[in-house]
């Protein structure tokens, strides 16, 4: 455990899974991005409080590719939600950048998903009424006003189509997402979540819905935006061979970091 | 940005937003077209009104009229002077016609209103001439009876009237009488007229034979009149209807006219009557008690105002003429009475303010005069055409409504059917405002097409309501607007377009305001179950 992490983060507890100890070299010195201590969430279900996450501690840091490992109902996908902002935790704390997100107002949340954190999710979330391009647009134009995005348009557009060209799909700009396959659909999603160039990049079981060939191809391109652009990612799967090639994974059990392990 | 875009592209692609469209384009395009309909009827009826009737009548309660009208006239000079531009006197008093059907060959007898009035200033003070079925007299009214031409501009299939149609029945009377006398003179041939002695009792009766009084001074001196087949092989110098006319009297078209349908069912006009013909009326006199005096009279044209109320009753002489014949004399001072004076007010001179100076002066306790504007005669008709257009628009406003309300059912389902969506936007950092000005935005382009192009469809209808009334009548065989009712040969309309901004105005309120509660319960969605909605 480094000095240094303690000096950051006091409040951090000793036993938090979050340990550098073993990730790669190359994260060592890296700063953090996003961290989050003692969170708990629980849903009501008619009068019964279903507990979810029990007290959870993460830690981030920039450039790594964190995956996030649990059985159904192990409440990763909570966790995920609660670091976007989606949703707020009973207790705990979330720092994005060395700054508390967690209570910050909804306006403020909204900021903070718009401009700095993408997001990916199992069933793709792309609006059915536009087509692939608009879909990529939609955090810009989100973002700024009519007029401010018509005088920049060309520019976005530009940025928009780079993207989907990363992702491979430059000969699908004008297509609607009910004429795409699903990992045509996870591609179109991948370059959205990259339009306001976040410095964090959540995946909630990108693979899920996808056969192996079309996992794979997205599993690549995940892995080529952390490897040569950078991007942070957490990803939260249950595909145990996807965990593998993360940095670091996290298991989550009964809403508590389990185990934490690195690649070997 | 997005919420111009996604508020265009659920209009787009939601066909069931077009349901919504089209109640609200037919809610504008009904509120557009009665209230153009009633409009135009009403400001009908207001012309027409106050057409006939002068801006304010001064009427005497007494049939004898009010004594001296020079004199009234100068006081009302004196304290409304600078608000009158043109007054009148006439007369106006109940009276019966009587005349002979000409398909018929009966007598018909009626009660009318005959009103004595002055050919020079009476078409001053109201749009009287313009009712007139002769050109001529539509220019300037004159008790003459002219040669043809009635209904010129006005009704085209009028027969031939005037003195076209009077020379062609004086001679056809005529002949009818020598026909009649020949066959007499044929049975009684051993019968010679010299062998009657000289009547006892000379006939010389004012009141002639049917109606030819006047023209007993045109006896020739040494003639016996009255005596049996006298005249019979002299010319006729007694009243020839063929070239000479009684006084002259306008009569409102429908006393002696019907309108119905021929067995095509085409809308026919049947005349009993026609300019041309001789008609007698008879009225009280001025004497107590009053007793009924006759005199005769020739059509000389006829008036349609199209208000059925006056075109049956109506019925103009000279002022002097009925003067004369009721004996409105005053005795002492030798001036004739009148029994109405009416006023025409200069362009902006309010009604109600002369009325009550006039009231101030001629105090009803002392004068017994009734003073009205035309509004206060018509009041009750206007207020019901009133009372009928603001009920009709409350009721055709609740139509949209019903509209509005049909919205809210698409809008929610349009939210529900969209939660998914509404979860992505948030979870891209769309505020909730900005969810729900998209389904208010939504809205409001739902009621801006609705109604814009219910503007448009209702204007149409507006320009084109004859021909679409001659349609339905065609497919339907029910006749929509009834020229026999209504006097009217079309549906007038007036298109107000402050009425059709506040048509337009408020069913896009009503559109956005029936968006408000879907758009909030979409922007009060919680993203994470928005996101798992299925």
């Amino acid at each position: 455990m480094s000095s240094a992490f303690e000096l950051a983060y006091p409040e951090s507890q000793p036993a938090m899974a979050s340990s550098r100890g073993s990730l790669h070299p190359r994260l060592l010195k890296a700063p953090v991005v996003l961290h989050a201590s003692g969170v708990t969430k629980s849903y009501r279900k008619g009068k019964v409080e279903v507990p979810v996450l029990n007290g959870v501690d993460i830690e981030v840091v920039e450039g790594e590719f964190q995956a996030i490992v649990g059985a159904s109902g192990s409440g990763k996908s909570t966790l995920l939600h609660l670091l976007a902002t989606l949703d707020q935790p009973d207790t705990g704390e979330i720092y994005f950048e060395e700054n508390r997100i967690d209570n910050l107002p909804a306006s403020s949340r909204d900021i903070l998903r718009n401009r700095y954190i993408g997001m990916i999710f199992q069933f793709y979330h792309l609006l059915p009424e536009l087509t692939a391009l608009e879909n990529v647009l939609m955090p810009v134009m989100i973002h700024h006003g009519i007029i401010s995005y018509t005088l920049q348009r060309r520019k976005f557009r530009q940025r928009a189509k780079e993207l989907l060209d990363l992702v491979g799909l430059s000969h699908r700009l004008k297509h609607r997402p009910r004429e795409m396959s699903g990992g045509e659909m996870q591609r179109v999603a991948i370059a959205r979540s990259l339009m306001a160039n976040p410095r964090l990049l959540l995946a909630d079981e990108p693979t899920g819905n996808l056969d192996r060939a079309a996992g794979e191809e997205i599993m690549e391109i995940i892995h080529e935006l952390n490897s040569a652009y950078d991007v942070t990612i957490v990803m939260v799967t249950h595909d145990m061979s996807i965990a593998a090639q993360a940095d670091r994974t996290v298991r989550l059990a009964e809403g508590k970091v389990e185990s934490v392990s690195f690649q070997s | 940005m997005y919420k111009l875009l996604l508020s265009w592209r659920y209009l787009k692609s939601r066909y069931i937003a077009l349901a919504s469209i089209v109640s609200v384009t037919l809610g504008v395009a009904t509120l557009i077209v009665v209230n153009s309909v009633m409009a135009g009827f009403s400001d009908e009826m207001h012309k027409r009104l106050h057409g006939i009737l002068s801006d304010i009548v001064i009427r005497s309660h007494d049939l004898n009229g009010l004594p001296d009208p020079e004199w009234h006239v100068n006081e009302i000079k004196q304290i409304a002077g600078d608000d009158i531009e043109a007054m009148t006197a006439a007369i106006q008093i109940p009276a019966m016609i009587n005349f002979r059907d000409n398909i018929q060959g009966q007598w018909i007898t009626q009660p009318i209103t005959l009103i004595g009035i002055d050919q020079q200033t009476y078409g001053e003070v109201s749009d009287f001439s313009k009712y007139l079925l002769h050109p001529e007299n539509r220019r300037q009214l004159n008790f003459l009876l002219k040669e043809n031409d009635y209904g010129r501009g006005k009704r085209d299939r009028f027969p031939v009237s005037g003195w076209a149609r009077r020379r062609v029945s004086a001679e056809w009377e005529q002949q009818a009488v020598e026909s009649q006398t020949n066959d007499l003179t044929t049975n009684v041939l051993e019968f010679d007229a010299n062998d009657i002695p000289p009547s006892p009792f000379p006939l010389v009766d004012d009141s002639g034979v049917e109606g030819r009084g006047e023209t007993v001074d045109g006896l020739v001196e040494g003639e016996v009149p009255g005596v049996p087949f006298q005249a019979l092989d002299e010319p006729q110098l007694v009243f020839d209807p063929s070239t000479e006319q009684h006084t002259g009297i306008i009569l409102g078209i429908s006393i002696c006219s019907l309108r119905g349908r021929d067995t095509n069912g085409e809308v026919m006009d049947y005349y009993f009557a026609l300019p041309g013909d001789d008609v007698k009326i008879t009225v009280p006199n001025s004497g107590q008690p009053p007793k009924a005096v006759s005199d005769s009279f020739t059509i000389v044209d006829f008036y349609e105002s199209e208000m059925s109320e006056y075109d049956s009753s109506f019925a103009f002489v000279p002022l002097s003429k009925i003067q004369d014949l009721r004996g409105m004399v005053d005795v002492q001072s030798g001036t004739k009475s009148v029994s109405t004076i009416q006023l025409k007010l200069k362009a902006g001179a309010d009604l109600n303010v002369v009325k009550q100076k006039l009231q101030a002066r001629f105090p009803v306790q002392q004068f017994g005069y009734q003073i009205q504007t035309w509004r206060d005669m018509q009041g009750p008709l206007l207020a019901a055409v009133q009372l009928e257009t603001t009920i009709l628009n409350i009721l055709l406003f609740l139509i949209i409504a019903v509209a509005g309300f049909g919205i809210l059912a698409t809008f929610f389902m349009i939210v529900v059917e969209k939660t998914r969506d509404v979860g992505i936007l948030k979870s891209l950092g769309a505020p909730s405002g900005g969810v729900m000005s998209i389904f208010l935005g939504y809205g409001l382009s739902l009621g801006t097409v609705g109604s814009g192009v219910g503007l448009v469809l209702g204007l149409l209808f507006v320009e084109h309501i004859n021909t679409i009334a001659g349609w339905i009548e065609k497919v339907t065989g029910q006749e929509v607007f009834d020229p026999t009712i209504y006097y009217f040969n079309q549906i007038p309309v007036i298109v107000n377009p402050v009425t059709c901004v506040w048509v337009v105005v408020g069913a896009i309120a009503i559109a956005v305001i029936a968006s408000i509660l879907p758009a909030r319960k979409a922007a009060k969605l919680h993203p994470v179950e928005a996101l798992r909605y299925e």
